[in-house]
């Protein structure tokens, strides 16, 4: 993706006094203070996605962080902050962070006292000495690295494999890989897109007022809350942004969330029947020739095959399967394709169901067949693969730094035979089929393991238990690497290496990973933490370490920075000055041959048309149109169950608080949600007897969870939600209690292998379950919070 | 003197909390304290599927209107963070100007430990 030369000047906004720092270089002296300000743009830890906002980081003379501020020359977050970063001094400075290496005898797993600290040297001997014994004895394959969602190091864990490990078996442990990647498959899948994004002007300079922009008419959120969750890295609030300007909303979600209620449409769903709903509107669409003519004609492969299969989900019977009003969704089909601009954010619920492929595959062909794909105020694209790198345009060499060179190694992918389109797209191992290798051994041991950015035992794995088992049992040596001890580190881990802060390592970021044109940006150290290494960082010592050939090239941190994140045409002393830069981008690049590495027009598809009759669906064994399934646990599929799990179960709404499971120990954020919810809606909690902030149990016929009753509307009477992520810095660590992990993790409920046909998806969104009061009080006591973590280190 | 106050466009106010703790940090409140806190009022059905469900943060007593920045000339830190960039600071005069009865807006003029002066 190419970049602008340098920084535009940020728009400033109306609340922002005249005593500003609007124009101040990357580092500067604070007039009041003569605190030494570093401007910067920030991605995890602490965690996030690559929203990359803009802070002002002030240090004092001992070089301690003292204040933290939003950067005003931010050109699309402008100087505002969410509580995350706001807090960041509590998490950088939190006296329960890991500062040293530390290891563990393997028959010590669970033993919170057992670690004992050693030196950089030691623990990279140690690594080096198990690493070659283990892969030496079982092969590189043996090993298999845990990569989480969002964060630096989650999205490193490729690299890593790749270049560090030389390992196949990079392996995002949630079931289905249900987060992300599945959207991203079928955007490539069926117009050569990853991720075609909202355009909220973020790579114009005059943003909203830019001459090239066009304010959208409708916005469409689909299973997403933007404004809490920062998705996939874009800019939550930017939905605010539109709203003032006029844009309406069209919401697709189970819950009344409080933008739902700012909606003209809110097509309140039963969880997981998503594709219906898609289907229909493309029917309504279609069937009242509301589409792009135009567009469809000269771009589109196989328009009447889909219009015939929609014609079989018309909104009536949608309607039935959804529980939504049929006038509803016909109402948000004509706001939608009526617009003269209108685009749609797709959430990770799409991926959260086994049905998440075909609702993806709707969700493109409703940007499609209504013209909006790389519109201004549409769909904006790169128009080519993700790019985490700044620079392509000036400097074109591909970067195959994410792909394992050696193809036999390649070949032996846990998966690639069984899911070839989810392991080959992805480079990871498939996900189910990775915890059935290390419960059986087969198709080959897993001997060896690390994590990246992950705590599977706390939010990302599916029966966690189960996972736990299965790597205590495979798994000789695991190595962690994070911030702060967590329940997945001090269950399974040997050795643990401290990870430094975004303050603490020089970095950079390409926001929503680059998918979309926005901006690039530089993070800037300015603290030192002594024994803590970025994500980064550690790849090039441990690449040192284990694979100098490759490593080569790189004399140093920088080098490899510069080799994995920006071509060779700038370096980071000069992007570092710019803080942050916007992308470059053209509008309607399939017209102008901008999409297609042939310089063709169209698309990046093998008939060069967005495939609505999609041939790689086809090619994988799974249906090129769209199709409804209903999740395989609800109402209507196991009727037989409703006896004993009467309720529809969905998961992880986000708060603003916390990324996913971080964030417990920072009382000031912890405050703001201290305890894990279950909302319930009144009419259910009566008929259950349970009252608003009593503790209950929910539970299916996969596990129980322990949380406490939230009584809203916001849920319909037969559902109900569980937050997820949780588990209790405060409490014992020592197995088995493991700060109490077991006991309100939601994921209990959810099972492994019950994937769609292409591997892809889990129903983290969709199960059922049965909810009962009971007498216990887990209250969290925020006064003990404080004391445990509020005294800064 | 003329009275400043926090002119809060609560209609589109996303209960994000940036404000409650961007002050806490600010003034160093510990858990417990608080310079302002958003009220949640909602959601609560006024008629089928249509909710009543205004987030409206409301100064404490603990509120200082951020002398500190707001003596050199800039905003409150809670004006600078907001994320939905629903907050203003200024004279109460102005602040009104702002107000023309289309959309819910609220001005707070908060005052810092009124009970010191109880007594005087
Ligand atoms: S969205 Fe992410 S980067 Fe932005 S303020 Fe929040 S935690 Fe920081
Ligand atoms: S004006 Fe300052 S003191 Fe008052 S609520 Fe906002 S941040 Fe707190
Ligand atoms: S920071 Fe702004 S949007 Fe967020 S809760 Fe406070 S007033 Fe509302």
């Amino acid at each position: 993706m190419a970049l602008r030369k340098t920084a535009s000047p940020a728009v400033k906004l109306d609340s922002l006094s005249d005593v500003n720092d609007l124009g101040k270089p990357w580092r500067f002296t604070d007039e009041d203070t003569g605190l030494t300000v570093t401007r910067s743009c920030v991605w995890s830890p602490p965690g996030c996605h690559p929203v990359g906002c803009g802070l002002k980081l002030y240090t004092d003379e001992n070089g301690r962080l003292v204040k933290v501020e939003g950067d005003e020359n931010h050109p699309v977050t402008q100087g505002r902050l969410c509580v995350r970063c706001i807090a960041l001094k509590d998490y950088e400075y939190n006296n329960s962070r890991i500062l040293h290496p530390m290891k563990r005898d393997r028959d010590k797993r669970g033993q919170a006292d057992a670690w004992e600290e050693i030196t950089w040297d030691e623990a990279l001997d140690l690594i080096e000495e198990r690493y070659t014994e283990i892969t030496g004895k079982y092969g590189k394959e043996s090993f298999v690295n845990f990569g989480g969602t969002g964060r630096e190091g989650g999205v490193s864990c490729m690299t890593y494999t790749a270049m560090v490990w030389q390992t196949p078996n990079a392996c995002y442990t949630q079931s289905g890989y249900a987060c992300y990647f599945p959207r991203l498959a079928a955007g490539t899948m069926s117009a050569g897109l990853v991720y075609p994004e909202m355009d909220y002007a973020g790579c114009l300079p005059g943003r909203y007022d830019d001459p090239e922009y066009h304010v959208p008419e409708a916005v469409v959120l689909w299973g997403k809350v933007p404004t809490v969750s920062n998705p996939d890295g874009a800019f939550g609030h930017a939905v605010i942004d539109l709203m003032k300007r006029g844009s309406k909303l069209i919401m697709v979600d189970s819950r009344v969330n409080w933008l739902t209620t700012r909606a003209a449409y809110h097509l309140q769903l039963r969880p997981g029947t998503d594709t219906a709903i898609g289907m229909a509107m493309l029917d309504v669409i279609i069937r009242e020739g509301l589409y792009d003519h135009d567009f469809v004609e000269k771009w589109c492969y196989g328009f009447e095959q889909l219009a015939e299969r929609v014609a079989t989900m018309p909104p009536e019977k949608a309607a039935e399967i959804c529980g939504v009003p049929a006038e509803d969704i016909i109402g948000a089909a004509r706001l939608y394709a009526n617009a003269e601009a209108a685009t749609i954010q797709w959430g990770l619920a799409t991926d959260q169901k086994t049905n998440g492929m075909q609702q993806a595959q709707c969700i493109i062909a409703l940007m499609a067949i209504t013209g909006n794909i790389d519109r201004p105020g549409g769909q904006i694209t790169t128009g080519g693969a993700v790019a985490l790198d700044a620079d392509t345009e000036e400097d074109d060499e591909y970067m195959p730094y994410m792909a394992l060179d050696d193809d036999e190694l390649r070949g032996k992918m846990i998966g690639l035979k069984e899911y070839p389109a989810y392991c080959g797209m992805s480079q990871n191992s498939h996900a189910d089929l990775t915890l059935r290798c290390m419960e059986t051994d087969e198709p080959y041991p897993l001997r060896i393991g690390a994590f990246a950015g992950n705590n599977l035992l706390a939010c990302t794995s599916a029966e966690p238990k189960r996972w736990e088992a299965a790597i205590n049992r495979s798994l000789e040596f695991v190595i962690g690497f994070d911030c702060f001890m967590t329940p997945s580190i001090q269950a399974v881990c040997d050795i643990v290496l401290p990870l430094a802060t975004v303050v603490e390592r020089d970095s950079t970021v390409a926001a929503a990973y680059g998918s979309a044109p926005l901006y690039f940006g530089t993070q800037n150290k300015c603290v030192d933490e002594g024994d803590c290494r970025g994500d980064l960082e550690l790849l090039y010592i441990l690449g040192k370490r284990l694979n100098p050939k490759r490593f080569e090239e790189f004399d140093s941190y920088y080098d490899l920075l510069q080799f994995l994140r920006f071509g060779k045409s700038r370096m980071f002393e000069e992007l570092r000055e710019q803080v942050c830069i916007q992308s470059k981008n053209e509008y309607y690049k399939y017209e102008k041959g901008l999409m297609r590495p042939d310089g063709a027009p169209g698309f990046n598809t093998p008939t060069g048309r967005v495939e609505l009759y999609n041939l790689g669906f086809q090619q994988f064994g799974d249906d090129p149109l769209p199709y409804y399934e209903e999740p395989d646990f609800s109402p209507i599929s196991t009727p037989e169950l409703l006896e004993d799990y009467p309720f529809v179960l969905t998961t992880g709404a986000r708060t603003y608080a916390f990324f996913h499971s971080e964030h417990r120990q920072i009382p000031r954020l912890r405050e703001l949600n201290p305890n894990p919810l279950v909302e319930i809606n009144p009419e259910t909690a009566k008929k259950l007897g349970v009252v608003d902030g009593q503790w209950c149990r929910v539970f299916n016929q996969f596990g129980e969870a322990y949380l406490k009753a939230k009584l809203t509307v916001s849920v319909k009477p037969d559902v109900i939600h569980a937050q997820h992520g949780w588990w209790f810095p405060e409490e014992d660590g020592n197995a088995p209690h493991n700060y109490g992990v077991c006991r309100s993790n939601i994921n209990n409920l959810i099972p492994n292998f019950h994937v769609g046909k292409l591997g892809f998806g889990a129903p983290f969104k969709c199960m059922l379950c049965n909810v009962e009061g009971t007498d216990e009080n887990f209250d969290t006591d925020m006064q003990l919070i404080q004391d445990k973590f509020g005294e800064l280190r | 003197m003329e009275a400043m106050g926090l002119l809060i466009d609560y209609e589109l106010c996303t209960g994000c909390q940036s404000c409650e703790v961007s002050c806490k940090e600010e003034h160093d409140y510990p858990v417990g304290k608080w310079g302002i806190r958003v009220l949640d009022d909602g959601p609560w059905e006024i008629e089928p599927g249509h909710y009543n469900w205004n987030k409206i943060p409301v100064p404490s007593d603990l509120c200082d209107l951020c002398i500190d920045r707001t003596s050199r000339g800039r905003e409150p830190i809670c004006v600078h963070h907001c994320l939905a960039n629903v907050m203003t600071y200024g004279s109460v005069c102005e602040l009104a100007k702002k107000m023309d009865g289309t959309k819910r807006q609220v001005i707070f003029t908060p005052v810092y430990k009124p009970y010191e002066k109880l007594r005087d």
